[in-house]
This record gives C-alpha cells, structure tokens and sequence, in this order.
C-alpha cells in the first residue's frame, strides 16, 4: 500500500516535470534552440506571480491572467529582437546566449527581491485531498497532473489540427524549404516562443505553490524539464508527460528511502535510460 | 608545385614565444619581489587559465560544449584528499595520481554523454556532475555532506613552514599552468589538432573524409579530463579544505570559465589569456557591486556572442592578421 501511494504521489510531480520540460521542448522541437534560460524563465514567472499578488492583492491562481500574457510578451520579444539573431551562427551561439541570459535573469532577480526562499499560497486546494479506494491522494497535485494532461491535449491539437501548427511542423522539418513556401520564420520562431512562455509561466506559478523557490532555483528546474525530455524521448508529445512521471516516481522512491536520495534517485533514472534507451521511452524524432 | 614550403610558425609567433617564456620567467621570481596577495592572485589567475584553455579546447575545437567540467574539479579534488588522508600517499604525488584517476573515471562518462547531441550534450555533462556532487555527499568515507580537510601533518609532507609551502604551491600553479598550455598546443599541432579544427569548422564534412570524429573527441575529452582533474586537485590543496558544494560548483569552475573563453574568443588560444585578464581587470573593479557584476558579465557575454562571436581576440587577430600563437599552417612560396 505504501508503495502504491508512493508511485501515485511521483507520478502525480511528473505531471509538473512534464509542464516544466513543455516550454524547453518547444523551443528545441522547432527551432533546435536549446533554452539554458529555460529554468530561469520557470522562476522569473513564478517572481512576476509574487510580485502581481502584492501589488494588485489579487489570488494566486488569478495572477496567471497577468503572468501568462506577460510572459507570452517577453517570449516574442525575446525570441525576435534576440534569440532569433544567435541561430544562424551554429551550436553554440543560441547555447552561449541564453548561458547569458540566465545567469542576467538569476542576478537580475537576487537585486529586485532578494536571497529570501519565496512560497505562493493558494488556499484550502493546498491541503484538500480526494479519497480513492483507501489512499488519499491530494487534490492540488491532482490539478497540475490535469492541467499538464490538458495542455498537452492542446500542443497536439494546436500542432496537428491548426494553420499555426502545420507551419509549426513544416518549419521543424526544413526551416530553408518552409520559407520558401512563404513562412515568415522570424515571426514563427517568435510565436513559438511566446507559446512556450505560456506554459513556462503556467509551470513556474503552478511550481511556487507546490514547492519554495529562490533567485538560484532555476538551474535545476532546467535540469528537471531536460530529464523529462530526454526520458520521454526527443519530440513526442505525450512521452514528456510519461518522461516526467518516471523522473516523478524516481524521486518519490529515492525521497521514501532517505530525502537525500530525492534529486540524485532522478538524475540516476535519467543515467540509466540514457545508457539503455539513448534515444528515450517514446522517441519521435531525431535531431 | 616547387618554391612553395608549409611554414608552421610566423614571425610574431617566434617573437611571442619569447615574450611568453619572458613573462614566465619574471612571474617565476615574484615571491622575491611581491607580496602573498600578488603570489594568490597569480596563482589563481593562473589555475583559471588552465581552465579556460582546456574549456576552450573542449568546446572551441571539439564542439564539446560541456557546462559539467566542475565534475572533473571535484573528482579531482576529492581523489587529492582521498589518497593524501587515507592512505598517507605525498600530497604532490596524490595530485599527480589524480590525473590517471579522472581520465579512468571519464572514459565511461564520455561513452553516456556521446549519446546526446549537440547542446543536450551540455545539460547531460552538467546532469553527470551534480550526480557526482549528490553522490559524494551520500559516501561517509568522503566526508559525505561536510566534505573533508587536509590536516597539518600531511602539509608538512610538502614544506615544514607555511612560507615554504606558499613558494611551493605558487610555483606549482604556474607549471601547471605552463603544462596545459602546452598539452593543449601540442595538441592542436598534432594530427589530432588538425582533425579538430576540421571538426570544429563542420562535423559532417570532416566525418566524410575520413575523420574518426568519435574518436577524436573521445580522447579530447579524457585528455581534458585529466588535466581538469589535477587543476582541482590543485586548488583545493591551495584551499585546504573541500565540500560536495565548492568541489563541484558550477559557477566557480564552470560559468566562470565559459565567460572568460567567450568574451576572450572561443576556438583560439590567445582567447582565453585575454578573456581570463578582462575578468580578473573587471573583478577588481566592480568587486563592490555584487551583483550588478555578474549582471554585466552575462551581458558582454550574450553582447559579444550576437555581435563579433569571435571575441576580443577575434576582432584583434583579424583587423591586424594577427596570430601570436600558431597552430595553422601557412603556405609560404
């Protein structure tokens, strides 16, 4: 019984992970921009939560109505007037760039608020739970795992069955022959972006009411999102949720066995997947 | 085809070498001139050029961007402290078994981390060493979380007095120092060197002629490996004392360094001596402003990466076709 609880509750964070490991997909599905920022982007949401609560006095979960267009703001933004310049220049200049960014992002943050470790309070969702059969499972990591369900049933709907997504695909595939056809790949790469803000800025707020965060918290966040990929295998929709979950219940077993255990129990799932299955559980594409 | 020749050193760079060996020669003889704060910073400026090139060896030749090199530093140091305490080997003997150890341990983390391509391979190298870190504070004979010291007795093995360990250690640092530099030109000018520079103006096109690029990376890799681990076998003997966080930290062995060979210029060796002295002018400088400090650094960074991805030293060697360093071939009639 125990044990079943402890597969629930990790595979309950791995909806989460998965939410975490969206935006960094995203950006390499697309643009093969790997996203060092990713984690920071993640955390600076989760500050524009905090600092939307304790200016306007509005709720938590309401404080996604200004984080998200922000954010889906800051993506276009960034993508066109920055990150969009580094990708002609091979590997290592988007990797570089965003290197930078994010340890601007992580400084930027230590200056406005602080070294203090920050938590976002949502109410009674916190502490409720739902009964099934006899393990009480709770509510709030019952609503993530959900919302993660739900967003990935709208990536594969806004990839497969929209204008925005088939571009989305047919620049994926030959970004040159893409344009050629008539794409604007500059405004493309941007909205692409500015989606994968979204869910960046719905994990970072969904994140700070689960877990505490701080200035520094990025960096391992960006390693979460990568280990969820990577074990879901590079491209597939659906194998970033059970990548997140498998990552979720590693922890959750290395956490039972002794909380040190936690973090290192995830990052030896991903090990071992890599040296087993290199190219994931439910791989897609190849770069 | 006669009157041509392949010349492999320039002018400036002969001159260079004797302005090297020069500037060497003089740091040598600091302790008898300057003070312990100059010896530190030498020395530390030193250890971070080492760094730097082996950084830039890895990333600017191998297309190895790798953000987990901090592995290495901590492996390094915790094998230093291991073998001095445990087994009462001579500190500067336990340093110098640290390399055969990290390039042991490298072989089969090279063999997992070629499996991701590209960029993922910088998150999976990073992954690997806060797996070491989180490792290593798990294993009570290490330390675990508090991490370990190198007591009196076993400095004593280096110098009976602090001055002498302090000359030692500082002379140490620059051999190190003058070794990687070395190990990294000599291998530039290898065969080796000339499959990398192949490799690292395009993969594709060197793999199809014949370039074993799986090899050559690999050996880069260990090769970089090893003298990454004796670097921070080194400087934790410097320190004294080691914990899971300072051994493995990404920022002080990593970010660091990457900051250095971009803004000095990725994929030349005169890059990182010249971003390894902006960083050190800068931290003098702005040293009060926190920070603001790191702040600015990430920005030249992505500022130079966006617009002269070459760096300092790029825009340098091209305005005056300069190359102080040589490592190319030239083909003189």
């Amino acid at each position: 019984m125990d044990w079943l609880n402890i597969l629930i509750q990790g595979g309950l964070l791995g909806g989460l992970y998965a939410l975490f490991a969206i935006g960094l997909a995203l950006s390499f599905g697309i643009m093969r921009l790997v996203n060092i920022a990713h984690g920071d982007f993640i955390v600076l949401s989760a500050y524009i939560a905090l600092w939307a609560i304790q200016a306007t006095g509005i709720s938590t979960l309401a404080s996604l109505v200004i984080v998200v267009p922000l954010m889906f703001a800051f993506g276009y933004a960034l993508q066109r007037g920055l990150l969009n310049f580094t990708l002609s220049g091979g590997l290592l200049s988007p990797l570089l760039v965003t290197f930078g960014i994010s340890v601007i992002i992580q400084n930027v943050l230590l200056q406005v608020f602080g070294a203090d470790i920050r938590r976002l309070h949502a109410g009674a969702i916190e502490t409720a739970s739902v009964a099934f059969g006899g393990i009480a499972v709770g509510a709030y990591p019952l609503l993530v795992f959900a919302v993660a369900v739900i967003a990935i049933a709208g990536l594969q709907f806004l990839f497969y069955r929209t204008t925005l997504g088939r571009a989305f695909r047919a620049t994926s595939d030959d970004a040159g022959t893409a344009e050629l056809l008539g794409i604007d790949n500059r405004h493309l790469y941007a909205m692409a972006m500015a989606i994968a803000m979204v869910f960046t800025a719905l994990a970072g707020v969904l994140m700070a009411i689960r877990t505490t965060f701080d200035p520094a918290a990025g960096p391992i966040r960006l390693i979460f999102a990568f280990e969820a990929v990577i074990i879901g295998g590079l491209g597939s929709l659906w194998g970033m949720l059970l990548g997140g979950m498998v990552l979720g219940i590693a922890q959750a077993v290395g956490a039972a066995l002794s909380p040190t255990w936690q973090i290192l129990a995830g990052h030896i799932a991903f090990l071992i997947v890599l040296v087993i299955r290199p190219s994931g559980l439910f791989p897609h594409t190849r770069d | 085809m006669a009157g041509f020749r392949v010349e492999r050193s320039t002018k400036e760079s002969r001159w260079f070498a004797v302005v090297l060996l020069l500037v060497l020669l003089a740091l040598a003889t600091l302790p008898y001139w300057g003070g312990p704060g100059d010896m530190r910073l030498v020395s530390e400026m030193a250890y971070y050029l080492a760094l730097a090139q082996l950084w830039n060896l890895l990333a600017g030749y191998a297309g190895l961007v790798s953000v987990g090199q901090q592995a290495f530093v901590g492996l390094g140091a915790y094998a230093m402290f291991y073998l001095a305490s445990q087994f009462n080997i001579h500190p500067l003997i336990a340093l110098a078994l640290t390399a055969p150890i990290t390039a042991a341990i490298s072989v089969p983390m090279a063999l997992t981390m070629f499996r991701l391509r590209g960029a993922y391979f910088a998150i999976g190298t990073w992954v690997l060493a806060e797996t070491f870190s989180l490792g290593v504070s798990l294993i009570e004979p290490l330390g675990a979380g508090s991490g370990m010291s190198l007591t009196p007795a076993i400095m004593m093995q280096i110098a009976p007095d602090r001055d002498g360990r302090d000359l030692v250690l500082y002379w140490l640092s620059l051999a190190i120092v003058a070794a990687v530099c070395a190990i990294v030109y000599l291998l530039l000018r290898s065969r080796h060197g000339l499959a990398l520079t192949a490799i690292r103006d395009s993969e594709v096109a060197s793999d199809s002629l014949g370039v074993d690029t799986f090899r050559t990376k690999l050996v880069i890799y260990v090769v970089t490996a090893a003298c990454t681990g004796v670097i921070g076998g080194f400087i934790f003997l410097q320190k004294l004392r080691l914990s899971p966080e300072a051994g493995f930290s990404v920022n002080d062995w990593t970010v660091v360094v990457i900051f250095m060979v971009v803004i000095g210029g990725i994929g030349t060796l005169e890059g990182p001596v010249i971003g390894m002295l902006v960083y050190f002018g800068l931290r003098e400088l702005l040293a009060d402003y926190g920070t603001w400090y790191l702040i600015l650094l990430g920005a030249v960074a992505v500022a130079i990466m966006l617009t002269a991805q070459e760096g300092l030293w790029g825009l340098v060697a091209r305005r005056f076709n300069l190359h102080l360093v040589s490592v190319r071939r030239h083909l003189i009639r």
